[in-house]
């Protein structure tokens, strides 16, 4: 393939990635942002999501298209039900301090990824996208001094990628809605921006930051729902997907959802881009020493400004 | 009463040298050597607060300090192990100068920032480290003075010197004016500060030997039991020390190796009944967030003895 269609594929296989990155990312900076915690366990609960995914579809039967959308609603539910459940009986108790529920989180990364791998095993489970058409990608080139489109062979893109990145749209767009217009999402910015304050105007600050832990880890899951039709599921799949959503979220400016879109598509592309023309390992080792850079003398990130 | 407590787990564990039968002398020689690891990082998470998520990178840089020039270079282990030492000081205090610009959070996320981008370099020349693998230092060059190291009681030996030694200097410390000043930062460092501290250098001396003490761990784990790996840099190895030290007690001398001993022996245990055996340390770092911040010497510390450095 010549460089023109060889760089579209990776331009799509970046939004792809932008779009998978950018709603597990936000669920990251959601927790960051209105309870001031890091959750390490992050990339775990993209895997559950994954992996429940995959359980759900097993167990649905009606061709993959239902057994798609039984995953894609009962997964994230589950999910966050389970995370909002171990906010109330772990994170809630230590009183949400920084370092210890570092500890506490990293402690239940290795419960939820060693859990999964004795009850589901160390092999990959793929799950079924629920249409497979392919949608083949036009090229121009010039013919006798004009242009004219052609199709080149193996420029294509499945058309469950497209609604990966239509779903992730349409996702995030509802979730900025319902933080500016809803009731639940004025008291999530209530108690980000002073939780006592917003505790003296009856707020139930706890119940919110439960519904806030699951509501993050639920759009981690459903990240990993729409990722498992391209990429299995896997019980270590958490791990270099809470990396990538950490830079994200860093490069956004801890805890603001505008930066961490934004970075979520310049990470994404450039992550699609680089892996199709450069070593994947220099390529991460490069954004990697980048990402410490930045914190190190922009600790507010690139795109974030700083809040007391 | 202090040098008392330490001077005689010091003399136990060389007697247990005599007693021991071949299978639990080589375990032992391990925990020491891992527990002089959790010393280095004890330095830093235990005694000035700084929680690193980075410190496999240290226990790397002195593994492969040692094994590249024994290797590649066929240096003797003893001019090896220096430059494992000079790796570990050189890396940390330069991680120490970036990383402490952060703090909390930050200073947790750069370190593993780091620590990952070490362990890629790692992978990426694995014409020099053998990336997964690694490599095993040939048995012959393996010898410390002129004795073998292979030999099961001259490794127990080496394993209990370097124990020895790291934990009079970290006790030393801990009782010094210096070691004072860390706890003091640790607990308020805008108070340490407002005394009069210059807090940005001690935090940075802190770092940099907490970086020398895990990367002699390193080179001491290469030397002794003669593998080196890309997995000792990975993120797992810079949780365990973490994991020793809240288990044993942070900010105490002998904490480490009560918490290394104690979940070497439990994931020892673990492992022959599921391959899982990590859930195991996880539910052990809960417990411990939920229940028992201070770990075990701490609490010994709260309910027996106060005085307990």
């Amino acid at each position: 393939m010549e460089f023109g269609p060889h760089l579209m594929l990776a331009l799509i296989e970046g939004a792809v990635m932008s779009a998978v990155l950018a709603l597990m990312a936000s669920g990251l900076a959601l927790v960051f942002g209105v309870m001031r915690v890091v959750n390490v366990a992050h990339g775990e609960f993209y895997m559950l999501g994954a992996v429940v995914a995959w359980f759900v579809a097993t167990q649905v039967g009606g061709g993959p298209a239902v057994a798609f959308v039984a995953a894609l609603v009962i997964a994230p539910l589950a999910v966050g039900g389970f995370a909002a459940l171990i906010d109330m009986t772990i994170l809630s108790r230590i009183g949400y301090d920084p370092e210890r529920t570092i500890v506490a989180t990293i402690g239940l990364l290795y419960i939820l990824q060693q859990g999964t791998l004795m009850a589901f095993g160390p092999d990959a489970r793929p799950v079924q996208a629920p249409f497979d058409a392919r949608i083949d990608l036009p090229w121009v080139e010039r013919v006798d001094g004009a242009w004219a489109l052609y199709w080149p062979w193996g420029l294509h893109v499945t058309a469950y990628k497209l609604f990966v990145i239509a779903a992730a749209v349409a996702i995030l767009t509802a979730l900025w809605l319902a933080m500016r217009r809803s009731r639940a999402g004025l008291m999530m910015r209530a108690t980000q921006w002073d939780a006592e304050t917003a505790q003296a105007f009856g707020v139930n600050t706890g119940r919110v930051q439960a519904g806030v832990f699951g509501l993050g880890c639920g759009l981690a899951a459903l990240a990993g729902v729409l990722i498992v039709p391209i990429q299995q599921a896997h019980y270590l799949m958490g791990g270099e997907a809470l990396l990538s959503s950490f830079i994200v979220v860093i490069i956004g400016g801890l805890g603001s959802l505008g930066g961490t879109l934004v970075a979520a598509i310049v990470i994404g592309m450039a992550d699609g881009i680089l892996s199709v023309f450069f070593s994947p390992i220099v390529a991460r080792i490069v954004a990697t020493l980048a990402v410490a850079m930045v914190l190190v003398f922009r600790p507010a990130g690139l795109f974030g400004t700083r809040r007391a | 009463m202090r040098w008392g407590l330490h001077l005689g787990v010091v003399a136990g564990l060389l007697s247990l040298n005599w007693v021991l039968g071949a299978y639990a002398q080589g375990n032992v020689a391990r925990i020491m050597v891992l527990a002089t690891y959790a010393m280095g990082y004890n330095v830093a998470f235990g005694y000035t607060g700084l929680l690193s998520l980075g410190h496999a990178m240290f226990f790397a840089a002195g593994m492969y300090g040692l094994g590249i020039p024994m290797y590649h270079f066929g240096l003797p282990a003893e001019a090896a192990f220096v430059v494992a030492l000079g790796c570990g000081a050189g890396l940390g205090l330069g991680v120490a100068l970036l990383a402490l610009r952060t703090i909390g959070v930050g200073f947790m996320i750069v370190t593993l920032m780091f620590a990952q981008a070490t362990y890629l370099c790692i992978l990426y020349f694995a014409g020099w480290t053998r990336g997964d693998e690694g490599f095993v230092l040939p048995q012959a060059a393996r010898t410390l003075f002129g004795l073998p190291l292979s030999d099961p009681d001259i490794r127990y030996l080496a394993a209990w010197a370097l124990f020895s030694v790291t934990l009079c200097l970290t006790l030393w410390l801990a009782t010094r004016p210096f070691g004072r000043v860390l706890v003091a930062i640790r607990e308020n460092e805008d108070r340490a500060a407002l005394l009069g501290y210059r807090t940005w250098a001690r935090k940075v001396a802190a770092v940099t030997l907490s970086a020398t003490i895990s990367a002699a761990a390193g080179a001491g784990y290469a030397l002794l039991f003669g593998n080196t790996g890309s997995t000792f840099a990975t993120v797992q190895y810079s949780i365990l020390p973490l994991l020793w030290v809240l288990l044993g007690g942070a900010g105490t001398v002998i904490g480490p190796l009560i918490g290394t001993a104690f979940m070497f022996y439990l994931i020892d245990w673990a492992s022959d009944v599921t391959t899982a055996y990590m859930a195991l340390a996880g539910a052990v770092l809960v417990a411990l967030t939920l229940f028992a911040p201070g770990g075990i010497a701490g609490w010994i510390r709260s309910r027996l003895w106060r005085g307990l450095p």
